[in-house]
């Protein structure tokens, strides 16, 4: 990001007493028209633009390489729609206000603050943690550190606890994203004298007065985070992206299988695949559904169900064998005996 | 009478970037970051009121500066320094320290004779501004401070 081109100085400058009292600020370089031609020549060049000067956006987009980050972020996750979108939008407004900033026009840092609501295993956290990386590779954040907190590392155990507490996070926080999992865990309507109400205060206060320094992304189920900012309007209004998490379709749950598979190297044979995908249509219709994470789970008991299979069959093993989940494997699961359901089936 | 006391204190004061920018060189030296006060201007004094506890685990200088800045406004007729601990084995002592703050007026100091046994002189630096009671030093305008500490 940083050219020789930029005029301003970056790093730590001090103001010798003999040359004057301050630095001298760049020469106004806004006669000059600025290289009309294609922006191109430096990378994310910052220099500024006269009035009527023309800038090819593709370029632009190349040279902050927003469009690699977002097809990262395709790759990695899927499905999410709502999050990926609100990514493209939180990009494409930093490409604007860096273009805005160049014609001289105002731009000023957006509110990021966002809350995830979704059903269990719909991959809050996991994005959560990928946001500050994305955030400081748009250069929103500076450091991009991620500090992830619950209810008991903000509040405190004694009245004058809770406020030191909560400021030691934050600060830990500056620079990056706090992520505060099970957000609605802080307010606890049922005991008017918990510190909770104290702690979202503290948090309200920063995340006005820092919205430049942090990135507070609240975490949780949606009916509870329903209840959680009913008590706490204030809370709601200031966080800008309310992001729900859809719950997986089955195709996309297959997906995630296959990802989660390849990087535990299985496979699943062919029969397998069909059965499995019997195995989730069916587990989806069942109570305690969570989504990503059973998938997870169902595909930690299959490898059990693959090396119980093994060590009793004995006898010669290659390489394929470990590897190779059966149909077999699969069909022993739980989901697939009908009749009275099966509690523990998804919960492991 | 100009204080000068740590890292920088013959230089113009310097402003928040500047603050900033060396809290973030601390910060990634490894180094944990305090924020300290007082109205007691002596040489001598080199045990200043910490301002909270020091900052260990911070990543951004934001939050140091946010903590100068916070003294400043509790304190802002105080001399405030910040620190910069390097807990490293071998070192474990202060690696940086410099002043943030200072009262809009400092009075100065004047020098005191003693007269000691067979007609010997000492000399002795006095503060005018100790003159005052802790808190009330620097022309009145040191919000009252509950914690500060008496004599040097």
């Amino acid at each position: 990001m940083s050219t020789p081109a930029q005029p301003a100085p970056r790093g730590f400058s001090m103001p010798r007493p003999g040359d004057g009292a301050q630095p001298s600020p760049e020469p106004p370089a806004s006669t000059e028209p600025a290289s009309t031609g294609p922006a191109s020549t430096g990378p994310a060049g910052l220099e500024p633009l006269s009035a009527d000067a023309t800038v090819e956006l593709g370029a632009q987009q190349q040279a902050l390489r927003i469009s690699e980050m977002l097809d990262r972020l395709d790759r990695e996750f899927v499905g999410l729609a709502p999050v990926k979108d609100r990514v493209r939008e939180i990009a494409a407004l930093l490409l604007i206000d860096r273009l805005r900033q160049r014609y001289g026009l105002s731009s000023s840092r957006p509110s990021l603050h966002m809350c995830f609501t979704g059903s269990p295993g719909t991959g809050k956290t996991t994005v959560a943690m990928r946001m500050g990386e994305m955030l400081t590779e748009l250069g929103y954040l500076r450091k991009g550190q991620l500090v992830s907190v619950t209810r008991d590392d903000l509040v405190g155990q004694y009245v004058g606890h809770t406020a030191p507490k909560t400021k030691e996070v934050l600060k830990r926080a500056m620079g990056g994203v706090l992520l505060i999992d099970e957000a609605y865990y802080l307010y606890r309507p049922e005991n008017e004298r918990d510190y909770g109400q104290e702690s979202i205060e503290i948090l309200l206060q920063f995340m006005e007065a820092h919205r430049e320094d942090l990135v507070v992304i609240l975490a949780g189920y949606s009916d509870r985070m329903d209840v959680f900012f009913r008590s706490n309007p204030g809370m709601a209004s200031r966080i800008a992206h309310h992001i729900d998490f859809p719950d997986f379709s089955l195709d996309e749950l297959m997906q995630i299988a296959e990802l989660m598979l390849e990087r535990e190297q299985y496979q699943l044979t062919q029969p397998a695949q069909i059965a499995f995908r019997e195995y989730v249509a069916r587990r989806m219709t069942q109570p305690r559904f969570a989504n990503a994470r059973s998938i997870r789970n169902a595909i930690d008991r299959l490898r059990l169900r693959q090396a119980r299979r093994l060590v009793a069959a004995g006898g010669p093993i290659v390489r394929d064998d470990l590897i190779r989940i059966s149909d077999a494997d699969v069909r022993a699961s739980r989901v697939f005996r009908t009749g009275p359901p099966a509690p523990a089936a998804g919960t492991g | 009478m100009r204080i000068t006391q740590g890292t920088f204190s013959y230089l113009p004061d310097l402003t928040d970037d500047e603050i900033s920018a060396q809290i973030q060189y601390a910060v990634d030296q490894g180094w944990a970051i305090a924020v300290e006060f007082t109205d007691d201007p002596h040489p001598r004094n080199a045990l200043w009121e910490m301002w909270g506890l020091p900052m260990f685990d911070i990543a951004d200088a934001s939050a140091g500066l946010h903590e100068v800045t916070a003294c400043r406004a509790a304190y802002p007729q105080h001399y405030i320094k910040v620190v910069a601990y390097d807990a490293s084995l071998g070192r474990q002592t202060t690696a940086l320290s410099f002043m943030v703050s200072r009262p809009a007026h400092e009075p100065g100091f004047r020098l005191d004779r003693q007269e000691a046994v067979d007609r010997r002189i000492r000399y002795t630096l006095h503060s005018y501004a100790a003159d005052q009671p802790a808190g009330e030093r620097y022309a009145g305008h040191g919000v009252s401070a509950n914690g500060a500490r008496g004599g040097a």
